[in-house]
């Protein structure tokens, strides 16, 4: 196989739910050795794609190959492994067994000791999944997509409700796995875990696909930055520092905290200008790519939410 | 792979995760034509899951199995009259019978069906490499199973307590008569358990089973029904398969529309099944 065929093609996809349209004229491709990022809100049309790439729906119109065939064909299947969600396991069966019943369904499947010891469930492979906690839910969650060594893996929401250092261990395996070969499609609401996982995004809203690129390049098409900058509060500067982000051009949406001031700015450089031009006394200037959350919630057309930045470290902003 | 530390018994932090293991899990080759596994392992496994799914909830096995021979016990062991006719005796095994094999079916397949389809790991399931086959076959073997189960402290008490008595060659064509008129109810249960939800199915299956199993004859035999009840009671399927049981049992004839009855139930159960299955498939996702 080489590194262009496709592992997974929707043409022109239109699936509806009575009035609403879930799905309008989708278009996507993922091919081997991929690690996509599908990211959207609540409604954006995501499930209803995975239904689709799963087989367990079938569009309205266009059409959905998985491996070349129809989803909806067993055999299609085979290579595919997905997560099942984390409130959805059998709660009366054990570790073990739920691993062995989704492990039955594939040729070559990983040996089940050896799936629990990698994600840290050996011990528990007795206990009925019930008797979990979130986060052991969670990693057997993506234990069971991975037992049947699929080659596309899909991820719905893997590390949601995980801690930070969970999340980080999870997604390291994730790569690991997908480095190893096989192609990855993951949704998220974390747009933190897009940007640590994929190299690819898929952004959706409305049902339709409003972006699809380069982490980078989707990024750089939003023209938005966070410009950051500290203001004197004891007035000493030239013009009126508490009212300066009101006579800055381009905003989009700012915050104050204290002294320091966040704003996110259409143009970067004019707000710049206008800032030294302003005379306010400002120190600590930092002018930043925008994270891949605002990079989105522009392409949506929502107002960025600038109101609660998430704490971000910089190497991750600089993916 | 190497020795992990996994004791730790709040794992907030799940150590062996990529971190240690000395061989990389892969993806499988992706060359070979992929095979779905054979349909008859994937029945075996989903009939061995299902199984112990309803065993670990023992309390409706309990019931389906401890009811019909708690009824024997009240009201065929102490009535010397029929426990200690042997045609009676054997009737009353039978219809009783019958009604334990209804009940498994209404309940596995009515409420078992619709609770599952509200759990999120059904469309899991479903998006498994396998057919929808696999876990029919696994349905039907765990409602054979578990109705079977419910027989048998039926027939050692009639075997115990009672005069009853039947012969191998009797006992054998009884078995293969409760398979078949269970099926009608199997469909009846599989039409509530695809068009309801698992809180409308649960009293549905107690509405539909008792009167139904009453008006049948299972608690109380025919012969001392009022014309009118008898009427009625000859055009239900639980009356019909219990008669066609308790001729099989007893050689003791069945009226002639009985097998019509219980076909013509059967038909219209299955249009029901095809119809709510169908009406459900737009209904069941979000």
């Amino acid at each position: 196989m080489t590194s262009s065929t496709a592992v997974l093609e929707a043409e022109h996809v239109t699936r509806r739910f009575g009035a609403t349209l879930a799905l309008d004229d989708v278009s996507l491709t993922v091919r081997a050795g991929e690690l996509v990022g599908l990211l959207g809100p609540n409604g954006a049309g995501k499930t209803t794609l995975l239904s689709l790439v799963t087989g367990l729906r079938r569009p309205d119109l266009g059409t959905v190959r998985l491996f070349g065939g129809d989803p909806r064909d067993p055999a299609s299947r085979v290579r595919l492994g997905l997560t099942p969600q984390e409130t959805g396991l059998p709660a009366t069966l054990r570790v073990g067994e739920v691993v062995d019943l989704v492990a039955g369904h594939y040729p070559d499947p990983m040996p089940r000791g050896e799936v629990l010891e990698w994600f840290g469930l050996a011990d528990q492979a007795r206990r009925q999944t019930g008797a979990l906690s979130g986060g052991q839910r969670r990693r057997l969650a993506v234990a069971l997509a991975l037992v049947g060594r699929p080659r596309l893996v899909v991820l719905d929401e893997p590390t949601t409700g995980l801690d930070v250092e969970a999340r980080h261990l999870l997604w390291a395996a994730l790569r690991e796995y997908h480095a190893s070969g096989a192609t990855v499609l993951v949704t998220s609401h974390y747009l933190e875990e897009i940007e640590a996982l994929a190299q690819r995004v898929v952004v959706m809203g409305g049902g339709v696909v409003l972006a699809d690129d380069a982490i980078a390049a989707v990024l750089a098409r939003v023209q938005v930055r966070r410009v950051g900058f500290s203001v004197a509060a004891d007035g000493r500067a030239a013009g009126d520092a508490g009212d300066v982000v009101g006579r800055l051009p381009g905003v989009v949406g700012s915050r104050r905290d204290g002294d320091r001031v966040e704003v996110l700015a259409s143009d970067a450089d004019a707000l710049v200008r206008a800032l030294v031009a302003d005379g306010v006394a400002f120190t600590g200037l930092e002018v930043r790519g925008a994270s891949l959350e605002e990079a989105f919630l522009a392409l949506t057309g929502s107002t960025p939410a600038v109101t609660s930045p998430p704490p971000r470290p910089t190497e991750e902003m600089a993916r | 792979m190497t020795t992990l530390p996994t004791s730790d018994p709040v794992p907030t932090r799940p150590a062996p995760v990529g971190a240690t293991s000395v061989r990389t899990p892969h993806p499988g080759p992706d060359d070979a034509r992929p095979l779905v596994r054979p349909t008859l392992r994937l029945a075996g496994l989903h009939a061995r899951y299902q199984f112990l799914e309803t065993v670990r909830v023992p309390i409706a096995v309990i019931g389906n199995t401890v009811f019909p021979a708690l009824a024997m016990f009240f009201f065929v062991v102490p009535q010397r009259a029929v426990a200690s006719d042997p045609v009676a005796a054997t009737a009353a095994v039978g219809q009783l019978g019958m009604f334990a094999v209804m009940s498994t079916c209404l309940f596995t397949y009515g409420a078992g069906v619709s609770e599952d389809r509200q759990q999120p790991f059904d469309p899991y399931l479903r998006s498994l490499p396998a057919g929808a086959g696999p876990r029919m076959v696994g349905r039907v073997v765990n409602g054979a199973a578990f109705a079977l189960l419910g027989l048998l402290p039926l027939v050692i008490i009639g075997w115990l307590f009672t005069d009853a008595a039947v012969t191998l060659g009797r006992l054998l064509l009884s078995v293969v008569v409760i398979a078949a008129s269970a099926l009608p109810f199997l469909l009846l249960g599989l039409a509530v358990g695809y068009s309801l939800s698992a809180k409308a199915a649960l009293p549905v299956v107690q509405v539909l089973l008792f009167p139904m199993a009453f008006a049948g004859g299972m608690f109380m035999p025919p012969e001392f029904f009022p014309g009118w009840l008898d009427a009625i009671s000859r055009a239900l399927p639980s009356r019909a398969g219990r008669d066609l049981l308790v001729q099989a049992l007893t050689g003791e004839a069945a009226p002639a529309t009985a097998l019509p009855v219980l076909v013509g139930w059967g038909v219209l159960f299955a249009a029901l099944v095809v119809w709510a299955y169908r009406r459900d498939e737009g209904r069941r996702f979000h």
